[in-house]
C-alpha cells in the first residue's frame, strides 16, 4: 500500500454531489481537494456521434459494468438473495460525472411536506393511516430552509420550466400545487412535443392542472452564475442513457468540470476505486483518516482531513459497511441505523395507449413532456382512498428509437412473431407511447441493506445485499394511478389501451428509475439516522455524506435536483462554519 | 477501401433467391450505385480458417455492412454472390439463424424482413463480440435459482444458449416455410428463442454500423430517422401527421471518437 501526500479534502465519487461539492470548495476556498472517481473520463466531445440506440440504450455502454459489481436482491428477510447479473431496475453511472450523464434531467422540486412526512401525514391524518410496518421520517430539514438552495442549483444547471408559485402567488400553467418558490425558473419551458400535448389538453379538459416538465435540458442558450456557457436542446431524442452530444442537458461534465478545470486546488483523479474509508475508534472523538483505494491492481492510501462519500447512492452504504463506520441496521432488533430505510419509486407505466394518428416520437429530449400533480401525496385527500401519499402522471415526450419501442401491439394482436406480429407492429410503432407514474415509496422496517454473505466484487469485497418489496400502500398506489391513466388516454382519443397489471412484487427485470434512496439516512437524532441535517456522520464529524442516499424516503420528485440542494447546503456550512472550526455542525 | 475479388463458390454456399418486396429505395440505389461492403480480415490464411456466408447480391442489395472494428471492403456490384466471413456461427448454423429470423420477421406484403436487412451478420458478429461471451454480466458463482422477479441467473452466455438452442433446429433452413413455422411455435417459450426475437428485432433496426439494418431498411419501414442531429424546428410541429426525415446512419458521420 502506497501512502500518498495528505490532503485536506478527499471526495469519493465524481458524479453530481461530489463534483459540486469539489467545485464549491474550489471556488471558495484554498483547501486542496482530491476528487477520486473509480472510472474513466468523460467530456462533451466523447459524445459526438453517440447516437447509438443498440450501444447506449440497449447494451448500457453508459452504466456502471456491472462484471465488476452488482449488488443482491431479496424480497424478505429469510429468501436467498441472489445477485442482479445484469443492469435492470436502475441504471448506475461510472466514469467523471457518474449517473448525472446519462440521466433524463427532470428536474422537479420535492412538496414542502415531503421534508417533514412523519410529522405532516400524523397532523392531518393520525397515526393510524400510517402503515404498520412504516419506517417513515422527518429529514431534520423543511422545505423553506431548502428553497434558496434549490433556487441555486436551478440557475446552476439553467432549469427552464414554468413556476406555479412565487412567493405564495399561484400561477396558471405552472405546478400550482408546488412549494412556493423565490423566483421564476431561470429559462421557459422546453417545447412540448405532440403526445404530450394531447395529454395537456385531455387533462386540462378533465380538470387537472397539467404543467411543462422541469428540465435541466436547455430551452434556449444559457450561461450559468459561473459563467458556464451550453447551447439549447435540438429534441434529437438520444437523451436518456446517452451523454448530450452538444452539452444542453446540464450534466456534471458540461456544468461542473469547466469551473473545476480552472482551480488549481482540485484534482479528479481517474481509475481510482475506493473499497475503505479509515478511522480512528476512538469513542467520542473518532475521526476519519483517509481512503484507500486501488488503482490498476496497485493500493494506495489517500490521507485527509476531510472525507466526503459522493458515490452512487447505494455505494455509500456500501462502502460504510465495508469499512465498518456505524452500526449496520437490523429489522429484528430495530438497533442500528446504517442500512435503514432503503427505498425506490413507484415508477412504472400504468397505461400503454395506441393513437390513430402518428406521434412522430422519435423527437424529444430526456425531459420533454408534460406532467399532472393532482395526484400527489400532499394534494390527494386520502381520507376514502386505500392508501397513503401518491405521485405525478406524466406524459414523456424523451425521444423513442425502435430498439427500445418496437413491437407494442394492442392485445387483439395474438402473434409475437411472424407476418401478422410484423404488419402491426410496424404499424403502431408510432401510435403507441406510454404514461409514466412516478410515485412515493413509503419506508418500511423490513426494506434495508446490508452486506451479502455469499457473493463478492471484482475485489473480493462482500456485495451489498438488498432486501426490497412493494407493501399494499404502494400497490395500491399503482392501481388508483392506473385506473386515472385510463381515463386520461381515453379523453386524449386513444383508440385501445393496455393497462398495467399491478406492482406484484419488485421486480428487478424492469426498468424503473435510478431513484434507489436511503441507507445513509440523515435526521435529527443519532438514534434513528446517520448523518445530521447538514449531511455529517453523527459519529465521525469528519466524515460528510452526500446524495439520495442521505433520504430518508423517497418523494415522487426525481432526486436529483434536491440532492444538489442538500449538497449547496452542506458546501455552505463546510466553508462558513466547519473549516474554520471542525467539528460537530449540529446537536444531537 | 479495398476491391475484394471473392467470386469463388463455396461448399457451404446459400443462394438465395429474389423476393419481391415493396422494399423503400434508398438514395444511393435510386442513383444507381448500389454497392455492398463486406467485412472482415482478408489475410489469405484466414480465408481458409474462416466460414463464410454466401448470398445473393440481389437478395440483400444494400449498401452498408459494417463490422465491429470499423474496417469495411467493397464488392463491385457485378459480383453475383457475396462472402460474407463469419465470426461466430458456422455457415449452417448461420443458414439456420437467418431462416428463423426470416420467419420472424418475415419479407412480405409490409415489406422486406430480417433476411434482406441482414439480420445474421448483425447476429453473428454480435455473438462474436463482448455481449455474446457475456462479458459484462455479473458471472460470478454459485448459481442458484431463484423467483423470476431476479431476472436471469443462468450460468450460460448469450453464446452458448445459441449453440445449445440450434443443435435443436438442425435443418430448419431446408424445411418448407409451414414446417419451420410450426418448429419455431415448439420453443416459442424458451430463453433462446426470446433471445433470437429480441436479436431479430435488434438486427432489422440497429444503426447499420453493427452489420445489421443493412442500407436502413429497418429505419425505412418504420420512418425513423436515425442520426438525426436536430429536431429543433419539427419537435413542436407536424401534429396528428406523419413527419418522416429521410435517414442517417452513424456510418455517414466520421468515427473520430473512439477511445
Amino acid at each position: 500500500m502506497k501512502t500518498l501526500p495528505s490532503a485536506d479534502v478527499v471526495v469519493v465519487g465524481g458524479g453530481w454531489t461530489g463534483l459540486l461539492m469539489a467545485k464549491e470548495l474550489g471556488s471558495r476556498s484554498s483547501a486542496s481537494v482530491v476528487v477520486l472517481e473509480r472510472g474513466g473520463t468523460r467530456k462533451t466531445t466523447d459524445y459526438f456521434n453517440t447516437m447509438d440506440e443498440l450501444e447506449n440504450y440497449v447494451r448500457l455502454r453508459m452504466i456502471q459494468d456491472f462484471s465488476s459489481e452488482t449488488v443482491t436482491l431479496r424480497h424478505y428477510n429469510r429468501q436467498k438473495a441472489l445477485p442482479l447479473r445484469q443492469a435492470g431496475p436502475f441504471l448506475p453511472g461510472v466514469g467523471t460525472g457518474g449517473a448525472g450523464e446519462h440521466w433524463g434531467a427532470v428536474c422537479d422540486r420535492m412538496s414542502p411536506d415531503s421534508f417533514e412526512l412523519l410529522s405532516k401525514t400524523v397532523e392531518k391524518y393520525g397515526s393510524k393511516k400510517l402503515p404498520e410496518d412504516h419506517a417513515i421520517q422527518d429529514w431534520g430539514v423543511t422545505y423553506d430552509e431548502i428553497e434558496p438552495f434549490y433556487s441555486r442549483v436551478e440557475k446552476l444547471i439553467g432549469a427552464s420550466g414554468k413556476a406555479g408559485n412565487i412567493n405564495g402567488k399561484k400561477i396558471d400553467g405552472g405546478n400550482v400545487f408546488e412549494g412556493w418558490r423565490s423566483s421564476e425558473y431561470p429559462l421557459p419551458p422546453t417545447k412540448i412535443p405532440y403526445f404530450s400535448v394531447l395529454f395537456d389538453d385531455a387533462t386540462k379538459k378533465l380538470g387537472y392542472h397539467p404543467y411543462p416538465s422541469p428540465a435541466a435540458t436547455l430551452s434556449a442558450p444559457y450561461v450559468n452564475p459561473d459563467g458556464v456557457a451550453r447551447p439549447g436542446c435540438t429534441y434529437c431524442g438520444f437523451c436518456e442513457r446517452y451523454g448530450c452530444m452538444i452539452g444542453a442537458k446540464a450534466q456534471p461534465t458540461n456544468t461542473l468540470m469547466p469551473v473545476i478545470a480552472k482551480h488549481k486546488n482540485v484534482s479528479v483523479r481517474n481509475g481510482a476505486w475506493v473499497r475503505r474509508i479509515v478511522f480512528d475508534k476512538t469513542g467520542r472523538n473518532a475521526k476519519s483518516r483517509g481512503v484507500t483505494y486501488v488503482d490498476s491492481g496497485q493500493e494506495f492510501f489517500q490521507p485527509a482531513d476531510l472525507v466526503v462519500l459522493a458515490s452512487w447512492t447505494l455505494n455509500n452504504t456500501r462502502l460504510l459497511l465495508l469499512s465498518g463506520v456505524g452500526e449496520p441496521y437490523s429489522p429484528s432488533t430495530g438497533a442500528g441505523t446504517l442500512g435503514r430505510n432503503l427505498t425506490h419509486q413507484v415508477s412504472f407505466s400504468p397505461v400503454l395507449a395506441f393513437f390513430e394518428k402518428p406521434l412522430n416520437k422519435f423527437m424529444g429530449s430526456g425531459a420533454a413532456g408534460t406532467l399532472i400533480g393532482d395526484f400527489s401525496g400532499h394534494v390527494l385527500d386520502h381520507t376514502q382512498l386505500p392508501f397513503i401519499r401518491g405521485g405525478t402522471l406524466q406524459a414523456p415526450s424523451h425521444g423513442y428509437g425502435p430498439l427500445g419501442s418496437f413491437g407494442a401491439v394492442p392485445k387483439s394482436v395474438e402473434a409475437k412473431w411472424g407476418s401478422a406480429w410484423k404488419k402491426a407492429a410496424i404499424h403502431y410503432y408510432d401510435r403507441a407511447a406510454r404514461l409514466a407514474f412516478q410515485g412515493e415509496h413509503l419506508a418500511y422496517k423490513g426494506n434495508f441493506m446490508d452486506l451479502d454473505p455469499t457473493y463478492t466484487d471484482r475485489n473480493g469485497d462482500p456485495l451489498l445485499r438488498m432486501t426490497l418489496d412493494w407493501r399494499d400502500n404502494e400497490r395500491r398506489m399503482a392501481d388508483f394511478a392506473t385506473a386515472k391513466s385510463i381515463e386520461i388516454v381515453r379523453a386524449m382519443g386513444a383508440a385501445d389501451f393496455t393497462a398495467s397489471r399491478g406492482l406484484g412484487s419488485y421486480d428487478a427485470r424492469i426498468y424503473q428509475s435510478s431513484h434507489v434512496q436511503g441507507g445513509t439516512i440523515m435526521g435529527k437524532s443519532p438514534e434513528t439516522s446517520v448523518v445530521n441535517p447538514y449531511l455529517q456522520h453523527w459519529q465521525l464529524s469528519n466524515l460528510f455524506i452526500l446524495g439520495g442516499s442521505t433520504f430518508p424516503q423517497s418523494s415522487s420528485a426525481r432526486p436529483t435536483l434536491a440532492m444538489l440542494a442538500l449538497t449547496c447546503r452542506t458546501a455552505d456550512a463546510i466553508v462558513d462554519r466547519y473549516l474554520k472550526a471542525p467539528g460537530p455542525l449540529a446537536g444531537s | 477501401m479495398r476491391n475484394a475479388n471473392i467470386n469463388a463458390g463455396s461448399k457451404n454456399e446459400i443462394v438465395e433467391e429474389n423476393f419481391a418486396t415493396s422494399r423503400p429505395l434508398s438514395a444511393d440505389q435510386e442513383a444507381g450505385k448500389s454497392v455492398f461492403e463486406v467485412l472482415g480480415d482478408r489475410s489469405p490464411k484466414q480465408m481458409q480458417r474462416r466460414q463464410f456466408l454466401v448470398i445473393s447480391a440481389a437478395v440483400v442489395g444494400g449498401v452498408l455492412l459494417f463490422g465491429l472494428d470499423g474496417s469495411t471492403q467493397r464488392v463491385s456490384p457485378q459480383d453475383r454472390l457475396i462472402h460474407i466471413p463469419l465470426h461466430f456461427f458456422d455457415a449452417a448454423e448461420a443458414a439456420i439463424v437467418m431462416a428463423a429470423a426470416s420467419r420472424i420477421f418475415p419479407a412480405d406484403e409490409s415489406g422486406p424482413g430480417a433476411k434482406e436487412a441482414g439480420v445474421v451478420v448483425y447476429i453473428d458478429r454480435h455473438l462474436a463480440g463482448p455481449y455474446g461471451s457475456d462479458s459484462h454480466r455479473y458471472t460470478q458463482p454459485p448459481f442458484e435459482s431463484g423467483v423470476p422477479e431476479l431476472g436471469y441467473q443462468g450460468k450460460a452466455t448469450p453464446a452458448e444458449i445459441y449453440r445449445e438452442g440450434l443443435k435443436g433446429l438442425a435443418g430448419f433452413h431446408l424445411l418448407p416455410m409451414a414446417e419451420q413455422d410450426k418448429a419455431l411455435a415448439q420453443i416459442e417459450s424458451t430463453l433462446f428463442f426470446s433471445l433470437l426475437r429480441q436479436h431479430t428485432i435488434e438486427g432489422m433496426f440497429c444503426d447499420p454500423v453493427h452489420g445489421g439494418n443493412v442500407d436502413m431498411l429497418g429505419w425505412q419501414l418504420l420512418g425513423f430517422p436515425g442520426a438525426r442531429m436536430s429536431n429543433y424546428e419539427d419537435v413542436d410541429k407536424h401534429f396528428g401527421e406523419a413527419f418522416r426525415p429521410g435517414p442517417v446512419s452513424l456510418g455517414g458521420h466520421p468515427r473520430d471518437n473512439e477511445g
